[in-house]
């Protein structure tokens, strides 16, 4: 039970700054989901709030108190570790004593608490065993039980469940949300996961190159994402972003297909000409329409779903449309990578049989539009008037 | 054709183990036989119940020129080996601990400092080592005979690149449990260096029990002999040599080290086959 605060906290390792300056401030009983790519400073950050490496600058404030300086055993935080980092000599058991016993507690409250955190993950059975003697799963629930029984005041989670195959993490994942529920621990998770992190996280942190990109509630993100990076990494199939210009007033764009798109919430403040990068989910994009055509490279059918892959060909409106392109390329604000296709995606099945170099024509939905400015690739809101 | 090409390799292998049982094989025969059929040559290969007393004889009763019976001397033999081993392990993992997870000023200054060492063979350090010795007055004395042996450069990089290989997340969780550098040494590092340890004390005590040309300078009292150097001095002697004796003192001489290795192999590789870091 605990508030974590961040203030301009920096790292660098000699002359490569790995964070820039992150502010954060967690509630009581929190969950706070940092994602990013690798290498953008989440584990960093994470280790920089446990303590195992020191910050640069900044401060990091639990329960009011600067921890900034403070050694690991000392600041009533456990993390649980990607690849578990279970004791393979000792038992379930001693893994799970072991900073109790460092703590100086008394066997039998070691025992209660050990028993009880292992009723708590249905390890009771397992108690005995070693770690090797364990399925992936299992070692995940004595990372865990490793961190509950100490009642630590943060919790801290370094992807740890990257190392399980699918069907168990989706298992583990509603496991800690809801342990982390109940407990009411204030936790710090770091994924690369975007799944995990919507699904988690009562807000989420998307980290870009060592500074924050967004912080926001996971459907603020989903909805409103603040940048083109943001936008195209959250969210899958990733977003498709197509250049464009504003104009009539900055009431439409204008694809460089030449179709124009209305925009439904508002005019969009700048001149007509200003440089766009408009935002679609595939999910947003249907059949049957002439904004965009596209030439079928690759059709995925899922099942519940089927994913349509195709490279902007030339516009039915008799352009050529070499310049419009899909996702961005990592890293880079709002600079469309060359060469990428769109992709759409139709519930059920795919309607019909689908050959090679088919030419399909595609409508975006105007109520579904992320407008993006093409220079810095920030999000541009509408004018209200 | 394969059946054939197995049975090629067996009759290789069937050799090797020959030549290699052979000579001990003789040894053990010659023991127990008459010195002076030994010496006309005709050494036979079955070995002779009747002459199982050479071995009481050489392990109990003292030897020529005020020698101590042989129990003596494997038991000097036995004290030097274990010394050395554990010696060695302890100087070493607690050097290559430092080494290995600690940052400090001249950190790799010392760890090369310690590397170099190693290019240095015994021979060539030891007139100054024995100087040393002399020095400090541990001339024909345990401490004289052991403490030079445990300073050991190629154990200590054996244990740094096991320490290194412990994962990092290992140390890390073990910082957050709160477990400080000699409580994370004892409780989880040699723990889970275990197989390792084990594997090096075989080798380091038949490095120690075979020990020849320190023992030979730095003892040359009698009482300190170790079983190595009373074998050559039973050898060579201005009488005739008791071939049947130095032969009885050399099987004795082979089963300590045997044993070790026996029964460690079985628990370290026990402990390789399970060790999982």
């Amino acid at each position: 039970m605990a508030t974590l605060e961040l203030a301009g906290l920096r790292k660098s390792f000699g002359d490569t700054a790995v964070l820039h300056g992150v502010d954060l401030s967690l509630a009581d009983g929190e969950m706070l989901v940092i994602v990013g790519a690798s290498g953008c400073g989440k584990s960093t950050l994470l280790r920089l709030v446990a303590g195992l490496e020191r910050a640069s600058g900044g401060r990091i404030l639990l329960d009011g108190r600067d921890i900034s300086a403070v050694d690991p055993s000392e600041r009533d935080i456990a993390m649980v570790f990607q690849n578990y980092a279970l004791y393979p000599h000792m038992s379930v058991f001693d893994n799970m004593a072991y900073g109790l016993r460092i703590r100086g507690l008394s066997k039998a409250e070691i025992a209660s608490k050990v028993d009880d955190a292992a009723a708590l993950l249905g390890l009771g059975d397992l108690l005995t065993r070693k770690p090797r003697q364990l399925s992936g799963g299992q070692r995940q629930r004595v990372a865990m039980g490793r961190a509950i029984v100490r009642a630590p005041k943060l919790f801290l989670f370094d992807e740890p469940l990257s190392n399980l195959d699918a069907k168990l993490r989706v298992q583990m994942r509603a496991e800690i949300r809801q342990l982390q529920r109940r407990l009411g621990v204030t936790s710090l998770y770091v994924t690369h996961d975007q799944v995990e992190a919507m699904t988690l996280g009562d807000r989420l942190l998307v980290l870009h190159q060592g500074r924050p990109a967004q912080l926001a509630s996971p459907m603020e993100v989903f909805d409103r994402p603040a940048d083109t990076y943001v936008a195209g990494f959250i969210g899958a199939p990733a977003m498709n972003f197509l250049p464009a210009v504003l104009t009539r007033g900055g009431a439409a764009a204008r694809l460089e297909t030449g179709a124009e798109i209305a925009f439904s919430d508002g005019d969009r403040p700048g001149p007509d000409g200003r440089r766009l990068t408009i935002g679609i989910r595939p999910e947003h994009l249907s059949l049957g329409g002439d904004d965009l055509a596209l030439t079928v490279d690759l059709i995925e059918p899922l099942g519940s779903e089927t994913l349509v892959h195709g490279r902007p060909a030339a516009g039915v409106h008799g352009r050529p449309a070499a310049g419009v392109h899909g996702r961005p390329a990592a890293g880079v604000h709002g600079r469309p990578a060359a060469g990428a296709s769109v992709v759409v995606k139709l519930a059920g099945h795919a309607p019909v049989e689908w050959r090679g170099d088919q030419r399909i024509g595609v409508r975006l939905d105007p109520v579904q539009l992320h407008v993006f400015d093409a220079e810095t690739g920030l999000r541009v809101e509408p004018v209200i008037r | 054709m394969n059946s054939r090409v197995d049975w090629v390799a067996h009759m290789v292998l069937a050799l090797g183990v020959l030549l290699f049982a052979l000579p001990v094989w003789l040894v053990l025969a010659g023991s127990t036989q008459e010195a002076d059929a030994i010496s006309r040559g005709e050494l036979s290969l079955i070995p002779s119940l009747s002459g199982l007393h050479t071995y009481a004889d050489v392990l109990l009763r003292p030897g020529r020129e005020g020698a101590p019976p042989v129990w003596h001397m494997l038991m000097v033999s036995l004290g030097m080996a274990l010394s050395i081993a554990f010696g060695k392990i302890v100087i070493s993992v607690l050097s290559a601990y430092a080494v290995a997870f600690f940052r400090f000023p001249f950190r790799m200054a010392a760890f090369w400092t310690i590397f170099i060492t190693l290019m240095l063979p015994v021979e060539v350090r030891i007139i100054p080592t024995f100087a040393v010795m002399a020095n400090f007055g541990l001339i024909n004395s345990f401490t004289g005979l052991t403490v030079p042996l445990i300073a050991s450069a190629t154990a200590t990089l054996l244990f740094r690149q096991v320490f290194l290989a412990v994962p990092d997340e290992l140390v890390e969780a073990a910082r957050m449990d709160g477990a400080g550098p000699l409580r994370f040494l004892r409780d989880i590092l040699l723990p889970v260096s275990s197989a390792n340890i084990a594997a090096l004390f075989v080798i380091l005590f038949v490095y120690g029990w075979n020990q020849f040309l320190w023992p030979l300078l730095v003892a040359t009292d009698s009482s300190l002999d170790t079983i190595v150097i009373g074998i050559v001095k039973n050898i060579g002697t201005e009488t005739q040599t008791e071939w049947n004796q130095v032969m009885a003192m050399a099987v004795l001489a082979l089963l300590p080290p045997v044993a070790v290795v026996v029964l460690m192999q079985r628990w370290f590789v026990a402990g390789l086959t399970e060790g999982e870091k």
